[in-house]
């Protein structure tokens, strides 16, 4: 689950990081006011999207007088910001952050991610600020410092020191820059994160170390034990089928394609959108009904799919295990009933009492199209989808 | 043969009275020599008590000295499930399985870091267990489309190892053993660890490798198959068409950082010699194919 940077920063001010001062807004008269309350002659207006690069497509602002920022405010607050993160169509800002400048002598970049290789957390640290750290990798590798963390002992002082000499920041503020990372490190552990970025971390004219961006992304497996994050969940910011899908405990992600695909599994899954796309087909969305799959779920399955003006024909694919094919037979027959489909069904049921769900698809009357293994039924899906068109 | 288990291993159910553990339990003692295999259960609060002939134990330790149990199996919900990882390795049994989806990652990352040094090897968590056809199934895929033969499989994910199965099985080929290692980014055995125990298995002739996108397991298994392995390895990664940084369903599928990507895998195994198919239809013929010349 990712939040907000205004929420990220309040997460880190948690931790001991420091932050500038700022206060999110929702309107352009918040803006103001919070811009009057925090005083001085700069001020920064950003936009608050989960997407990552929004200086570049305009989200970002300096103000240099209250006018200034009554401008940006109402520039802002509404577009529809373009990023690389947010596909083409955008995303609609209704947030603002209003900070107070910084005098920024220095920006680096540091974060932590979920290590898979030594199964640690993995401190990311480069001179590179501003930088997206994906970049850096693949440009300037020798740029990156990693310190892969002992989960019992911690960050170890030495080595974040070390760190942040090799990236750059005078030993004036070594002490303080540790501090960030060690308390960027506990919050990451006691939050449950997957990911946290400070981008830029950036140094002052005289020393001191800022935060002036945060990136969290949580775990959603540990966010059980986590409601003062499960608040900050801005539904806004997520596509709204995906929202749906997890009220009925589906797993679906939307794709541009316009063949609907329902399977049991997250692998057998993304491999029938692989070979829906081999067969020369777009895959709509990905959509894993899991191994518990009732006749409702089935049937909100269906309802997600077709809320989608571009589906041309929908696949099922399910490999009974512990489903048992019959029950995801009447599933699909009470579903494609219920919902009065319109467009063309590829059913391909194998496993546990495949030969009672094949009868009871026969037995239904309704046009459903058989596929006999995988391939056929990619085969006759993209088909049907073409036929569609 | 066969890898990790066999008709004499003896299984200790951790999370056997429990929804989930009772039907997989009453499935596992069905099949083949299962009614012999699965011996005990754990559960603190119903020590002394029975489920389906089987009896249960406070602790995993007492159902070891009492059985002489060397294996379990967790079906214990996320938020208990890496604290009964703990105690079967504190147990000191020789493997442990964890079928159960969901457990934190932090969790994961701390019982991993417990379990450096100790004996125990763990597969999962979030898999579908692994089973050695007419001998033993423990976990939660279908017996009935495995058959016992010479073809190992090993897959990170669920029912697309049935998939897999499913494929050899109608061509005929049966299965020495089939090991789901799970989808989850901070797990036990890897897919390198599998290759490496059917390497040396003399009744495995050749193995189906099935992987998916994120981290880089494949590519290091890849790396030690071209050096290192005697047998045919038939490979698929599923996830070609995923978009960057969206969690396809498993924790761990997900392409981040331009890493992790199904054909940078693809070329890696290709390179290594890994007979790979980017058709998940064609699994089971592409295995036919090396295995008839």
């Amino acid at each position: 689950m990712k939040i907000h940077e205004y929420q990220g920063k309040e997460i880190l001010r948690e931790f001991g990081v420091p932050t500038p001062r700022g206060a999110a807004c929702f309107s352009v008269e918040e803006a103001l006011s919070a811009a009057q309350q925090l005083g001085g002659k700069v001020w920064v207006v950003k936009a608050q999207i989960h997407a990552g690069g929004r200086g570049k497509g305009g989200g970002v602002k300096v103000a240099k007088s209250p006018d200034e920022v009554r401008q940006f405010a109402q520039q802002i607050l509404g577009m529809q910001l373009v990023t690389h993160q947010t596909g083409p169509e955008g995303q609609q800002v209704r947030r603002l952050l209003i900070e107070e400048g910084a005098d920024i002598a220095k920006e680096v970049y540091v974060g932590m991610v979920v290590d898979r290789v030594s199964q640690r957390v993995a401190l990311l640290a480069s001179s590179e600020g501003g930088m997206e750290i994906e970049e850096v990798a693949k440009h300037s590798p020798e740029k990156i410092h990693t310190v892969r963390i002992d989960p019992v002992a911690g960050l170890d002082v030495k080595e974040a020191a070390r760190v942040v000499r090799a990236i750059g920041i005078p030993d004036a503020a070594n002490a303080e820059a540790v501090k960030v990372l060690q308390g960027l490190y506990q919050a990451f552990v006691e939050k449950d994160a997957m990911l946290a970025e400070i981008n830029p971390l950036i140094l002052t004219a005289d020393d001191r170390v800022v935060a002036l961006d945060a990136k969290f992304n949580f775990d959603s497996n540990a966010l059980y034990r986590h409601p003062e994050i499960v608040v900050m969940r801005d539904l806004d910011e997520e596509d709204p089928a995906e929202i749906e899908a997890s009220k009925f405990d589906l797993s679906y992600i939307s794709l541009d394609g316009d063949i609907g695909c329902l399977v049991n599994g997250a692998g057998l899954a993304m491999a029938t959108m692989d070979i829906i796309k081999l067969y020369g087909g777009s895959p709509a969305n990905f959509l894993d009904v899991g191994g518990g799959a009732t006749t409702e779920k089935v049937t909100e399955a269906f309802k997600l799919m077709l809320k989608n003006p571009h589906l041309k024909a929908i696949l099922v694919n399910i490999f009974g295990g512990i489903m048992k094919c019959d029950v995801i037979a009447e599933g699909v027959v009470a579903a494609a009933r219920e919902v009065h489909l319109t467009v063309p069904l590829v059913v391909r049921l194998e496993g546990t009492n495949v030969d009672l769900g094949k009868k009871i698809l026969v037995d239904s009357g309704l046009p459903i199209i058989s596929g006999n293994d995988m391939a056929d039924a990619a085969e006759k899906v993209v088909a049907a989808a073409r036929e569609a068109k | 043969m066969s890898i990790l288990i066999n008709k004499d291993t003896r299984v200790i159910t951790q999370g056997m009275t429990g929804k989930v553990g009772q039907f997989h339990t009453q499935q596992c003692k069905a099949y083949a020599n299962g009614a012999n295999c699965f011996v005990a259960g754990v559960n603190p609060k119903k020590a002394g008590e029975e489920f389906e002939g089987i009896p249960v134990y406070a602790s995993v330790r007492d159902a070891k000295q009492a059985t002489g149990a060397t294996v379990s199996v967790i079906y214990v919900p996320p938020a208990g499930a890496a604290a009964a990882i703990d105690e079967a390795v504190e147990a000191e049994l020789d493997l442990v399985i964890c079928i159960t989806e969901g457990i934190p990652v932090h969790d994961m990352i701390k019982t991993r870091y417990k379990m450096q040094g100790k004996k125990t090897l763990l597969i999962g968590p979030n898999c579908p267990g692994l089973i050695t056809p007419d001998e033993i199934k423990i976990g939660i895929m279908p017996g009935h489309i495995h058959k016992k033969g010479r073809i190992g499989v090993v897959s990170r994910s669920g029912t697309l190892t049935y998939e897999a199965v499913g494929q050899l099985t109608a061509l005929g080929y049966g299965q020495s053993s089939c090991v789901g290692i799970g989808g989850d980014p901070i797990n036990g055995l890897k897919h390198i660890d599998v290759l490496r125990m059917f390497n040396d298995d003399p009744e495995t002739d050749a193995v189906v490798m099935v992987g998916e996108i994120g981290g880089s397991d494949e590519e290091e298994c890849a790396r030690w198959i071209k050096n290192n392995m005697q047998k045919p390895v038939v490979g698929f990664i599923a996830g070609i068409t995923a978009p960057p940084g969206k969690r396809m369903g498993h924790a761990g599928a997900i392409i981040s950082g331009g890493q992790g990507g199904a054909e940078d895998k693809l070329s890696v195994m290709e390179a290594s010699g890994i007979f790979i198919t980017r058709n998940p239809a064609e699994m089971g013929r592409t295995m036919q194919k090396i295995l008839k010349g």
